[in-house]
This record gives C-alpha cells, sequence and structure tokens, in this order.
C-alpha cells in the first residue's frame, strides 16, 4: 500500500469546538477538539483512527469531510488544497470523500423508504434519468448484499446489519474514493460484524477504495487496517503499521489501551498494566503531554513540554519524550535520517 | 386493516372520541335533512315557547317557540366551519414560520420566536376578546379573531421539532451528500413534522369550539337568530333556572364534542410515531 | 459444592400483538458459590428475559411454561411479589445494570438514591430511625472508597450528571453492594464504556467477588469481556443454552456447532469474515427441535425433530447437540 501517492494529506490541522459570545451570560471559550494534527492517508489503504470516546476522532473525522470548519492548518486531497472553506464549498470541492455515519439507522429518514433515499443522492448529484437511477440502486443493492425488494422497506424494518449495508450503499453510489467509516461495525452482534468487514474488504478491492476507519476496537482494527493512529485528547500520539503498533507499542497510552482490550487468549493476562482514573477533559489541558498525569512512566519535562509526533523508525512516528528508537545503534541512524528528510 | 387503525382501535378513549367526531360530522353535514323542525333556525312560534322537552320537543323549547333539538342539530355545521376555518388559517401562518425559526436560526429565528412568545404570553380567551372587540361583531371576525390567537401553538411545536430535526443525525448525513436546504426542510423536515401538527390540530379543534362558544355568548361571535350553540346559552340566561333545559342541551353539545375532538386528539398523539409504519 | 443458583429447564414465552413468542425455550445454568458465569448470546437470544426470570420482574404478558429457579436452595418461582421484594430481590441478589445514566435519576443526588435504596432492602443491625441511617451512609462511603470513587462523602451529594460514565458505574456496584448480597447479576455493564475503563471495571470486579464472597452471573455479547473476567461460561442461542462449561474449555476447543460458529467470527480467531449463514429464527416461529439446525453446517434430520438432550464434549463442556448425546 506504501510508495503509491497520499490521496488525503492533513497538516498541523487544529479545531476549535464551541464556544460563543453571548448577549447575557458568561461566554464560553472553544475547546481545542483537535490539536495540530498533521496525517497522510495513501490511496487505497486502511488508516485505522483509535481513541476513546472524546478523543476528537469523530470531530477529524467531520473536518476532513468539511463538516467541520478547521481553525489552521492545511488539507489536501490529492495535492490540491482544499482547506480553508465554509462547509458548503468544502463539501463540493470533497465530493471524493463520504463519510459513513456509526448509527446508521438515526441517518436515514425514516418517512423514506430505503429505494428513495438511495435514489435521492444520485439525484442530487445530477443523475438525472429516472430509470437510471433505479438502475444504479438496485445494482449496488446487490453489491452491498441486499435483494431488490429491500428498496421498497422503510429504515425501522431493517436489522442493524441490513442497515449498515444501505447506509454503505447510500454513500457508495456517489463514487467516493475516500471512506470515512465511523465505527462501521460497533452495535452489531459477532457474526453480523463479520460479514460487515467482510463486505468492507470485498468492496475495497472491488471498487478501489481508501478507507479512514474510525474505531476504538482494538481486535477488528488489528484484523482490518493497514496502518493506525492512536489519538489522545485531539492530538495523534502514534502512527505506525499495523502489526507494529500491536507488536512494538511505543507510546505509553497505546501500551495502555492495548493492555486493557479485553482478548480471548487468557495466557498473559497477568503482567498487564491498567490505566487509572480518566481522561482530563479538552476545557482543561494539562500545558504539556496530554497523558501526563496518567502515564505511568512521565517525567518532570512532560509536564511543561508538550512532546512532537517525530518517528522512532521510518513509518513509526511516536510523540513521547521517552520513545526510544528500539532498533539496533546502525539502523538508528537510518531511523535519524528519516526523521531529518521533510515532509 | 393497517397497523395504525389496529392500534387506535385498541385504545377505547381514541375510539369514543373518534365515534363523536364523526357523529359531529354526520349532523354537521346533514343537519336540514336531520332536524325534525329545519324551519326553526329562524322561524319564531310564541304559542310554543318555552316548553319542558316532551316526545315532539325532545329538548324542548326556546323563548321563541323553537325546537331546541332541531336548534341544536342545525348549529353543528357552523360550528365546524368555524373551527375547521380558525385551525386551517393559524396551521397555514403557525407551520411555516416555525420551519424558517427553527431551521434558519440567528436574528430572524429570535424575531419570529419572541413574538411567538408575547403572543402565547397573553391568555387566549383575553387576547381574542380583545381582537374580538376591535373589529365588527361578526362570526367574520371572531374567526379572524381567533386564529390570531392560535397561530403561535404551531410554530412553538414545529419549531422545537424543526430544532431538534436540525441537528438529527439523519439531517446531518443529507447535508454531507450534499442536499440542498429546500430538499431537507421541504422533503425531509416537513413531513416528520406533520404529525405532532395534526395532532395539535385536533386538539385545536375541540378548544376553537369552546372558545367560539364564549365568543357566541359575549355576543362577539354570531349574531341571531343563527342556531350557535354559545348564543343559545347566552339568549337562555334571562330564563334560568326555571327553563333549564334551554342551557343544558347546547351546553352538552359543546361539552360532547369538544371531549370527542380532545379523545381524538390524545389517541393521535400516541399514534404519531412512524415505527408503526409498513411497507406491505 | 452447592450451586447458589441454578436454572433448569426454564420456558417463558411472551404474548404480543402478533401472537405467542417462545423467548426462552430449555435454558439451563448453574452458577458455583463462588464463580462468575458468563452468559454469552447475540442480541434477541432471551439474555435480558433469562435475567428478568431470575429476578422476578418478567413483563405482564410473559409466562413462565416450564422448568425452576433455584437460589440459595429455595425455588424462586413460588415466591409472591412480596416475597420477593422483601427477601431476594436488592438484598440477596443485587443487580448492575446495563446504562448507569438511566439507571439513577437525574434529578436527585446519588446519595439520596443509593440510601433509598438501602432503606429498603440493607441489614439494619437492631438499629433504628437516625441511627440506622448513619450506619448506612458510613457503609456506603466505605463502599464508595473500595470502589476508588474519589471523595466519596461529597459524592453522595453530588448528581449523576457529575460523574463520568465509569464512575457512574462504580456508583451502581457500589449500591449493588451495598445489602451485602451473595449473588450478583450484572447485564453488559461495560458496553457503553472505553476499553481502559471497562477494563478498571472489570479488573474491580473480579476483586470484589473474592472481596465480599459474591457469586456473579455476567451478561454479554462479547467473548473478550468472558475471557478477562469470567470463570464459567453459557452460550445461548435463540433462547436455548447450546453449551456451557469452564472458560478455558469452551473457548478452548469450543464443541457446539453455533460455539464454533460464533467463534470463527471473532477478529482474534477469524481466517475470513464468513460470519454465520441465515438469520437468527423469530422466536414467533421458531423451529421444532435444535434451533440452530436451520443454520448448522453438521444438521442431521434428528436435529429439527426434537431438541437434543445434554450432553459431555471431551472438553468437559455440557453441551446440547445430537453431536455429543
Amino acid at each position: 500500500m506504501t510508495g503509491e501517492a497520499p490521496i488525503l494529506t492533513l497538516h498541523a490541522v487544529s479545531v476549535a469546538l464551541g464556544g460563543r459570545r453571548r448577549l447575557f451570560g458568561r461566554s464560553v471559550p472553544p475547546v481545542r477538539a483537535v490539536n495540530d494534527v498533521s496525517l497522510a492517508i495513501d490511496a487505497g489503504e486502511i488508516l485505522a483512527l483509535v481513541g476513546e470516546s472524546g478523543c476528537g476522532k469523530t470531530t477529524l473525522g467531520r473536518t476532513i469531510l468539511g463538516l467541520q470548519r478547521e481553525a489552521s492548518g492545511d488539507i489536501r486531497l490529492d495535492g490540491t488544497a482544499v482547506g480553508g472553506l465554509p462547509p458548503a464549498k468544502a463539501r463540493k470541492a470533497r465530493n471524493a470523500i463520504q463519510y459513513v455515519h456509526q448509527d446508521a439507522a438515526a441517518a436515514l429518514d425514516p418517512w423514506w423508504s430505503i429505494g428513495r433515499t438511495l435514489r435521492e443522492g444520485l439525484l442530487i448529484h445530477g443523475v438525472s434519468d429516472a430509470a437510471e437511477r433505479r438502475r444504479l440502486v438496485e445494482a449496488m443493492l446487490a453489491a452491498v448484499g441486499l435483494d431488490a425488494a429491500a428498496g421498497r422497506r422503510y429504515p425501522h424494518e431493517l436489522s442493524g446489519g441490513q442497515l449498515r449495508r444501505v447506509a454503505l450503499a447510500r454513500i457508495l453510489l456517489l463514487r467516493p474514493r475516500l471512506l470515512i467509516l465511523d465505527e462501521p461495525t460497533s452495535g452489531l452482534d459477532m457474526s453480523v460484524q463479520a460479514t460487515v468487514l467482510q463486505l468492507l474488504l470485498d468492496l475495497r478491492d472491488r471498487l478501489g477504495l481508501t478507507y479512514l476507519f474510525i474505531s476504538h476496537d482494538l481486535s477488528v482494527v488489528e484484523r482490518l487496517s493497514d496502518r493506525v493512529a492512536i489519538m489522545y485528547l485531539g492530538r495523534i500520539v502514534e502512527t505506525a503499521p499495523t502489526r507494529t503498533v500491536f507488536a512494538r507499542p511505543a507510546h505509553p497510552y497505546t501500551r495502555s489501551l492495548l493492555a486493557a482490550a479485553p482478548r480471548l487468549d487468557r495466557s498473559n493476562r497477568a503482567e498487564r498494566a491498567t490505566l487509572t482514573g480518566d481522561p482530563p477533559t479538552h476545557a482543561r489541558l494539562p500545558a504539556g503531554c496530554a497523558f501526563y498525569g496518567r502515564c505511568p512512566v512521565s517525567m518532570e519535562r512532560c509536564a511543561s513540554v508538550p512532546p512532537a509526533l517525530r518517528p522512532v523508525t521510518p513509518g513509526h512516528e511516536v510523540a513521547c519524550h521517552l520513545a526510544e528508537p528500539d532498533i539496533p545503534p546502525l539502523a538508528l541512524r537510518t531511523g535519524m535520517a528519516a526523521a531529518a528528510v521533510p515532509r | 386493516m393497517s397497523p395504525i387503525l389496529r392500534k387506535l382501535s385498541h385504545d377505547v378513549p381514541a375510539m369514543v372520541g373518534l365515534a363523536i367526531v364523526v357523529a359531529v360530522v354526520f349532523i354537521a353535514v346533514f343537519g336540514p335533512w336531520l332536524a325534525p323542525f329545519p324551519q326553526d333556525a329562524a322561524a319564531s312560534h310564541l304559542a310554543r315557547r318555552l316548553k319542558p322537552p316532551t316526545e315532539l320537543y325532545p329538548f324542548g323549547t326556546d323563548n321563541l317557540g323553537r325546537d331546541i333539538f332541531s336548534r341544536v342539530i342545525l348549529g353543528a355545521r357552523g360550528v365546524l366551519q368555524v373551527a375547521l376555518t380558525v385551525v386551517f388559517v393559524a396551521m397555514a401562518i403557525g407551520v411555516p414560520l416555525g420551519l424558517v425559526a427553527g431551521y434558519r436560526g440567528g436574528w430572524l429565528s429570535e424575531v419570529i420566536m419572541r413574538v411567538t412568545d408575547a403572543v402565547l404570553a397573553i391568555p387566549q380567551l383575553v387576547l381574542a376578546l380583545a381582537l374580538a372587540q376591535l373589529l365588527t361583531p361578526s362570526l367574520e371576525s371572531a374567526m379572524l379573531a381567533l386564529s390570531l390567537t392560535y397561530w403561535p401553538f404551531f410554530t412553538r411545536i414545529v419549531y422545537a421539532e424543526t430544532r431538534r430535526l436540525t441537528s438529527s443525525l439523519f439531517v446531518d448525513a443529507l447535508r454531507g451528500i450534499g442536499a440542498n436546504g429546500g430538499r431537507i426542510l421541504f422533503l425531509h423536515i416537513l413531513p416528520n413534522v406533520i404529525s405532532p401538527v395534526i395532532v395539535r390540530a385536533t386538539i385545536g379543534l375541540g378548544f376553537t369550539i369552546l372558545v367560539a362558544a364564549v365568543l357566541g355568548f359575549l355576543g362577539m361571535g354570531a349574531t341571531p337568530p343563527a342556531p350557535d350553540w354559545g348564543l343559545t346559552i347566552a339568549e337562555s340566561r334571562t330564563y334560568l333556572p326555571g327553563a333549564w333545559w334551554y342551557a343544558t342541551f347546547p351546553g352538552l353539545a359543546i361539552l360532547l364534542t369538544v371531549m370527542g375532538f380532545n379523545l381524538l386528539g390524545d389517541g393521535l398523539r400516541d399514534l404519531v410515531d412512524p415505527r408503526l409504519r409498513r411497507s406491505r | 459444592m452447592i450451586p447458589i443458583l441454578s436454572v433448569r429447564d426454564l420456558k417463558v414465552s411472551i404474548k404480543g400483538d402478533e401472537g405467542i413468542a417462545a423467548i426462552l425455550d430449555n435454558v439451563g445454568l448453574t452458577i458455583e458459590t463462588g464463580r462468575i458465569l458468563g452468559v454469552v448470546g447475540e442480541s434477541g437470544c432471551g439474555k435480558s428475559t433469562l435475567i428478568r426470570a431470575i429476578m422476578g420482574i418478567l413483563p405482564r404478558a410473559a409466562r413462565i411454561e416450564a422448568g425452576a429457579i433455584t437460589f440459595e436452595g429455595e425455588n424462586l418461582l413460588v415466591f409472591s411479589e412480596t416475597e420477593l421484594n422483601q427477601r431476594i430481590r436488592g438484598s440477596r441478589i443485587g443487580f448492575i445494570p446495563q446504562d448507569p445514566l438511566l439507571a439513577l435519576n437525574p434529578v436527585f443526588k446519588v446519595g439520596t438514591q443509593l440510601l433509598e435504596i438501602m432503606r429498603d432492602h440493607a441489614p439494619d443491625n437492631g438499629l433504628r430511625g437516625a441511627a440506622r441511617k448513619r450506619s448506612h451512609v458510613a457503609r456506603l462511603v466505605g463502599l464508595l472508597r473500595r470502589m476508588q470513587v474519589p471523595d466519596p462523602d461529597a459524592a453522595l451529594e453530588r448528581y449523576p450528571h457529575q460523574f463520568s460514565g465509569g464512575q457512574r458505574q462504580r456508583l451502581l456496584i457500589a449500591a449493588a453492594l451495598a445489602c451485602s448480597p451473595s449473588l450478583v447479576i450484572a447485564d453488559e455493564p461495560t458496553t457503553a464504556l472505553d476499553v481502559t475503563t471497562q477494563n478498571q471495571i472489570l479488573l474491580l470486579l473480579r476483586e470484589l467477588v473474592a472481596e465480599f464472597n459474591l457469586s456473579m452471573l455476567f451478561v454479554t455479547h462479547d467473548f473478550g469481556v468472558v475471557a478477562e473476567l469470567c470463570d464459567d461460561l453459557c452460550v445461548i442461542y435463540a433462547g436455548q443454552s447450546v453449551e456451557a462449561g469452564p472458560v478455558d474449555a469452551v473457548l478452548g476447543s469450543p464443541a457446539h456447532p453455533y460455539t464454533r460458529a460464533l467463534l470463527a467470527c471473532h477478529p482474534e480467531r477469524a481466517s475470513s469474515f464468513r460470519g454465520i449463514p441465515g438469520s437468527v429464527p423469530s422466536p414467533l416461529a421458531a423451529p421444532p427441535g435444535c434451533r440452530f439446525a436451520p443454520r448448522c453446517a453438521d444438521v442431521l434430520a434428528e436435529c429439527v425433530k426434537q431438541a437434543p438432550p445434554a450432553g459431555h464434549a471431551p472438553s468437559g463442556a455440557v453441551v446440547r447437540c445430537v453431536h455429543y448425546a
């Protein structure tokens, strides 16, 4: 998957949420939900964005989509700058990016039949011939594994797994190249989840899609994604190929997250450390590293100096003062060299 | 039978309400053929004035010897006409205002909603009386006054629903795929707010009948000799308590009709759930 | 050892608009004293009906057709509503709900709500009035401290929304333990939580079971959570218990075709994501015999005729499948 040009690049993107001046009462200061995030997604890859609730992963997804305007930073789609636009223009410029909601049922108008909802998307995107719309919808329903009769049903008549397929079909009809999948299998039974994951893999191969896969389920991430970005309180703390993250996690938060994930294999249960306390809120961010305070290995420096995301090995970046490149000294130099190359 | 009707048929109060409403509509449409003395809408027979209920005059007769039973039947049409007109006009004003205020936000929304709140803050009856007082007393001015007091109820409901729907996930998804404001507002939000509006309208019909009767009673609505229920009660005052039947039967007609609409409205409220819809 | 709770051949049906639904059909499970039993099943398998049947809070339209629920040697099904309230629910059986935000009333202080539960069910040690309440407060504060709720005295004066999801779940665990139960029933208590918080709660539950001499029935859909927390495991499919045994035995060598198919869907195990063909039968028209038969890869002619008897798999698990009868 590597070697290809990135389809999307974010450089130092920050997003401020909420915050408004009110005529009466106290003004509410905005919250930095996404803080200085740089990220590149290669064409054809599945990048998993992992983090706990409130870490800003959904906000980042909405920002990439253009529904949320970034406060600063640079967003490029296929090398063309598409940032700094008001929502309507941003959506137009980023038509190749589409978003699949986590709650598939709530994302559908309860009064509209599935077929009508699917055809609506085509109508908005300029497919003016009704017969053509009908044909495309039927083909897409088949592609996501639903029979044509599903088009006459209403959202409440379908099961959770079927609704995910409908949500996918609706988005795929718009011919996106980059899909943002927000927890695409949360709330599904395991046997249904398996079929949805398989469908996602098939569709990627068949339609040449790229996925930004937002999830907190590490067992799914490990199986599905090519690369992982771990988020904590609005910052990306570690990115690496999936195999590397699971085998050699470098950031203390990543390690705690992996240790906390429930696993079927009970052999090494005892040796895992647990994280104490709740994450601090965005409103009261520590001055230094956001993880300071919960970090089991924090130092004095971590309290005041925020660590920058820097490579430990090629392709493996960590934002931690303690991140030691855990590779032999000779290879270390190449790693350092890679760090010196400007992005 | 569709599931909606089946569910409604299990709701006994709603069915009672429906039966009353159907009966009132039937009487309103076929009144002149149902009433034993249709000419009593205007005629007077002083020879038989203020007779208590008998077999011939089941509700008794009034001060001009007119059959009260016939007049109650003949009055139904006027009552329904007033109620339907008022609620329709109020909806025509209130629903678009609520949609715009809820979807647009900003200063326009603030202006619309503050005016709505101001109108809602004044007791309905007082406002209607004041407005009716400004106009020449007639049925039309009573209807206009009532419409001008009832629209804020629709604005409030539509505004709240539109606000909720605007921030809902399915509207978010529609924006995501590039749907424009008009499409979202008229094809998606409007059908979703229609059910609570219908419920409110049904309850509003009952309420309007009551207030229209009060206006009639106070001489600001229908003018004699119209067989208006409120007017009849007003005329009966001088003959109370001797001629008890004079006020009782028109009063019961108002009570039953208002109750019918309210029961039906409450039943409908439980039904306005799109999850009950089936494709087959 | 005598099991603290045993459910035998439980059949529960619920009458609805569209007919009679056979929600539970031959469910059986046992919890040995001091152990944690995980009950695993997919949505609609009857997990919540099972919990309701044990706690005696089935909806009015439900009917227990057959079976027995024995708790500490007593058959719960013969108890009246008042007896259940006075002697079992809240006092000897504690309950931890799925969503702590729904279980707490947002307009009352946390302390008020937890003390109200204790007033009805907690042992009074011969104390009355204010002295009894003081002893309850002391016990509650001690429990909250044990649950690692920061500043437990002040916590009682706060409202539910002032706590994080994990803290709220700790409050409800304290509530479940406040009346010294011997059995705790937990209904997916960590589903709404993040992984690190979930991990904290699971560890806490494990410690508490040992510390307070509890036994626990833990309902979940997540095999990973079962592997982390439970000693024993009972798998339910469409209202029928299909396999039960020690966690290591069932997860290590699953015997029932459903357990095998389900575990094969787990991302940690799956070679490819095939899922299980077909869908769960509606309880309104459940097939006779083994309810998994229509989706089973190893189905035999007799599977659809009658419910398979309980047999033993080589792993030691009890399996309801003709292949092990």
